[in-house]
């Protein structure tokens, strides 16, 4: 009987790994023959010959954090349908993409990147844009080794700003570091300058994730210097429960209070406060607690809470308006939601695609106007430039701030506004507030030195770098 | 039972059973085959990297459980957190001892994870089922609230991830694809052996003897702290070495809460879902856990990408997983290990 048994054990080990090598064949077979994923305006029979340019899109449109994933992907995929209806695609070559869903989740991000890194249909991948910096943290050295991009905008590995030790990396925008710096430069605003804010008492109220405590020394280091008191609190993922953080927050009783939240931890988050009289609007979210979605749920007690943003939200921008025009009018819009069109996550879809585009473009001034290799738009991506003159030929300005990247730095804004929520939509408040980057950028290379130290990665030399 | 009792008695199937004797081994060794000359050759990165490195891992991680549930009925929804234990302490291992080779490091990470299951496995002693269930969710919330909490663990990174080290054995760099393949295949078979040698044994038999009834087996001179402690300790050492694994070979870099909760209920589910008290299953289990929702959602994005709303195809999905699931339990409760039993018996003979 023994033996029988480990005789089927055995047949049953080798049916398995028979099973995965026949389904391997099948797989890229599939892969091959699939066609475009969404409203790609061709045929497969056509995209063959198209010279294209692929984008893999790792989504999320399921799971704790669907809000995020379908505003997001819903923009970035409205514009680059834009740029393919109304300019036929960039230079030419048309843009094409697949998407991937990650739930949000690590090791399915990874999947996604390992289906969708080859390329589709011939066509060569860009950039990966995970918007998660769980699976940005995992792709990263996959990245660099395959040669492809990874797009994190407004998040991710903050000393991944550095582009000489993550050349392949670009923390667009805005990294965590310059987040947290332009908010505490915001509250000093408040309080009347920089000097005012010794002895104040600041609480960050973080999701506990790698995004959510990737900001606490920086803190640590802001409070040192200004002479504040800081005081971390992790709220564990996904966040539907704060009560103690929030009872503990109130017996500390500070003046102010930073949301690095995500998902349905924002809405509670807000609704805690005011159940514990915490005044909203000296609640400050982050730039993943800025949406209409992390709001809106909280109800009334809403009206008031503050927030920053790279980019205001509405419909009235000249290139949402295209969009509008052009996809969306013509029945090829992403979004299932029609009245979250010009929000929060939808515009920041929208810049994303944006800032993937004009990489694609500035790449092939150099390159010719074909499909290019990742290794190629990293390039593009490295010699962002655009200014204002160019951000009113692309309908942005006022959407989107400024940005110019170097090799050595690989974020190239630096810049917030903040928002209040009027009960219905936000509000801008502020101007724009930068932040103290000739600050942060010695502890973002120092970091980004112990990195290099541990994997052994020699820094490269931006000096023998050509410009555009 | 009896059918091998009986073909016993026929000269005729007696040679048939010195012939399946002999073909054992060698089965053996064709599926080793397979696994390290076969495989590689048709394997492309996406199935090593994204397909057979987790199932592998997940895999060695469930083969942990099945031996203290399986076969010493003890509960645990710990065992990602000894997977966590695992992986971080080899990575200190590997960054704080100059010229620690890589293989050392996984069962120091191993014996580490068993240091800890040790400890929250003496409670077991005296607790029983659900009760043992609720202390061993104390070890998965203990171990993740220390991993977050004491930053010297992740090398005071600031978002508590730690990154894989370079890997190489024996001056040979696995870091490729195939490589990490190998690492996890060279890893996992020699375990599972040792596995499968183990539930043979006399600790095995004991585990059995104490799953099955412990006061019994207390009668019969099995020393039930030594069982359940070993059960603990090899388990979590094996969930150690899954933890490395899949910190290492598979993510390369890897959050406490990579190892959270979630996770240990997917380890229980692979083994409920492979069949409890089985080494296949534990393959079984991971090969369903694993290769389903991938197989799904290429059918899926094959067959209706923009047809059907991507949300909705991702639901649409969840819904069949969970089913299936279901169904195969409702039609053989002792998992699919079983279920393939069966149909070999009926197909055999």
């Amino acid at each position: 009987m023994k033996r029988w048994v480990r005789r089927l054990e055995i047949i049953a080990l080798a049916s398995q790994l028979g099973f995965c090598a026949s389904c391997n064949a099948a797989r890229t077979h599939n892969e091959q023959a699939s066609p475009a994923r969404s409203a790609a305006p061709a045929t497969p029979a056509v995209l063959i010959n198209a010279p294209e340019q692929y984008f893999p899109l790792q989504s999320y449109r399921v799971g704790p954090y669907a809000a995020g994933g379908t505003g997001f992907f819903g923009g970035t995929i409205d514009y680059f349908n834009l740029v393919n209806l109304r300019d036929g695609g960039v230079g030419g070559v048309k843009l094409t993409w697949s998407e991937c869903e990650t739930e949000y989740v690590v090791e399915r991000g990874v999947e996604c990147y390992e289906r969708l890194k080859k390329g589709l249909n011939g066509a060569p991948a860009a950039a990966t844009n995970p918007l998660s910096v769980g699976i940005a943290y995992a792709t990263l050295d996959r990245s660099t080794v395959d040669k492809i991009p990874l797009i994190t905008i407004n998040h991710g590995r903050t000393d991944s700003t550095d582009g000489r030790i993550f050349p392949y990396v670009f923390p667009l925008q805005l990294n965590p570091y310059s987040e947290v710096s332009a908010i505490v430069n915001y509250v000093a605003q408040k309080e009347g300058g920089l000097d005012k804010l010794a002895g104040k008492k600041i609480v960050t109220l973080y999701h506990g994730s790698p995004y959510g405590k990737e900001t606490r020394p920086v803190l640590d280091l802001l409070a040192k210097k200004y002479a504040f008191e800081i005081k971390h609190i992790e709220v564990p993922h996904p966040g539907n429960e704060q009560q103690s953080q929030w009872l503990e927050i109130k017996r500390w009783q500070p003046a102010w209070v930073i949301l690095r939240g995500w998902g349905v931890m924002n809405p509670v988050a807000i609704k805690t406060a005011a159940k514990t009289g915490f005044p909203v609007d000296h609640l400050i979210g982050n730039i993943w607690s800025n949406s209409e979605e992390d709001v809106r749920p909280a109800g009334a007690v809403g009206k008031g809470f503050i927030s920053i943003t790279t980019h205001p939200s509405g419909a009235n921008f000249p290139v949402v308006q295209e969009i509008k025009k052009y996809v969306v009018d013509a029945g090829k819009g992403n979004l299932e939601d029609v009245k979250r069109f010009g929000s929060v996550y939808y515009n920041l879809g929208v810049i994303n695609g944006i800032l993937n585009v004009e990489a694609v473009r500035i790449a092939q001034a150099k390159y010719g106007k074909k499909p290019l290799t990742g290794e190629q738009t990293r390039w593009g991506f490295e010699n962002l430039n655009i200014d204002d003159a160019r951000l009113k030929e692309l309908g942005a300005l006022g959407l989107l701030q400024r940005i110019k990247l170097s090799c050595d730095d690989h974020e190239g804004g630096g810049r917030i506004r903040f928002q209040q929520w009027d009960g219905d939509k936000w509000v801008l408040i502020s101007d724009w507030v930068e932040a103290d980057r000739a600050l942060l950028r010695p502890i973002i290379e120092a970091s980004a030195a112990k990195y290099a130290q541990e994997k052994n990665i020699k820094p490269r030399d931006c000096a023998s770098e050509v410009p555009l | 039972m009896s059918c091998v009792d009986v073909e016993g008695l026929s000269p005729g199937s007696l040679r048939i059973h010195r012939l399946a004797a002999l073909a054992s081994p060698l089965r053996w060794w064709a599926l080793l085959a397979v696994a390290f000359g076969v495989v590689p050759l048709l394997g492309t990165d996406y199935w090593f990297s994204a397909i057979l490195v987790p199932f592998l891992v997940l895999s060695l991680a469930g083969l942990g459980l099945n031996l203290l549930t399986g076969y010493a009925g003890q509960l645990s929804v710990g065992s990602s957190a000894f997977m966590a234990v695992g992986a971080f302490a080899s990575y200190n291992f590997l960054l704080r001892v100059p010229g620690m080779p890589l293989l050392v490091s996984l069962v120091l990470g191993g014996l580490s994870a068993a240091l800890l299951g040790v400890l929250f496995g003496l409670p077991s002693l005296r607790i029983k089922g659900f009760y043992l269930v609720v202390s061993t969710l104390a070890a998965q919330f203990f171990v993740q609230w220390a991993l977050t909490r004491i930053s010297w663990l992740s090398n005071d990174n600031s978002s508590g991830v730690i990154s894989a080290p370079r890997l190489f054995v024996m001056g040979i760099d696995l870091s490729s694809p195939a490589g990490r393949y190998f690492l996890s295949l060279g890893v996992v078979v020699i375990l599972t052996v040792l596995a499968r040698n183990l539930v043979n044994s006399a600790t095995g038999r004991s585990w059995m003897a104490v799953r099955d009834m412990d006061t019994a087996a207390a009668v019969m001179g099995i020393r039930i702290l030594r069982s359940k402690l070993l059960a603990f300790a090899i388990s979590s050492f094996y969930c150690g070495v899954a933890g490395a694994l899949w910190a290492f070979a598979y993510l390369g870099t890897v959050e406490p809460h990579g190892f959270d909760l979630d996770r240990s209920f997917q380890i229980l589910f692979i083994i409920i879902i492979g069949g409890l008290g089985s080494v296949a299953g534990s393959f079984f289990g991971a090969a369903f856990i694993v290769l389903l929702p991938i197989l799904l959602d290429n059918v899926a994005t094959t067959f209706f990408a923009g047809v059907v709303d991507p949300g909705h195809l991702q639901n649409a999905q969840k819904i069949l997983f969970g089913s299936s699931i279901i169904l195969f339990l409702v039609k053989e409760p002792e998992g699919l290990a079983r279920l393939f039993r069966d149909f070999r018996q009926r197909v055999v003979g």
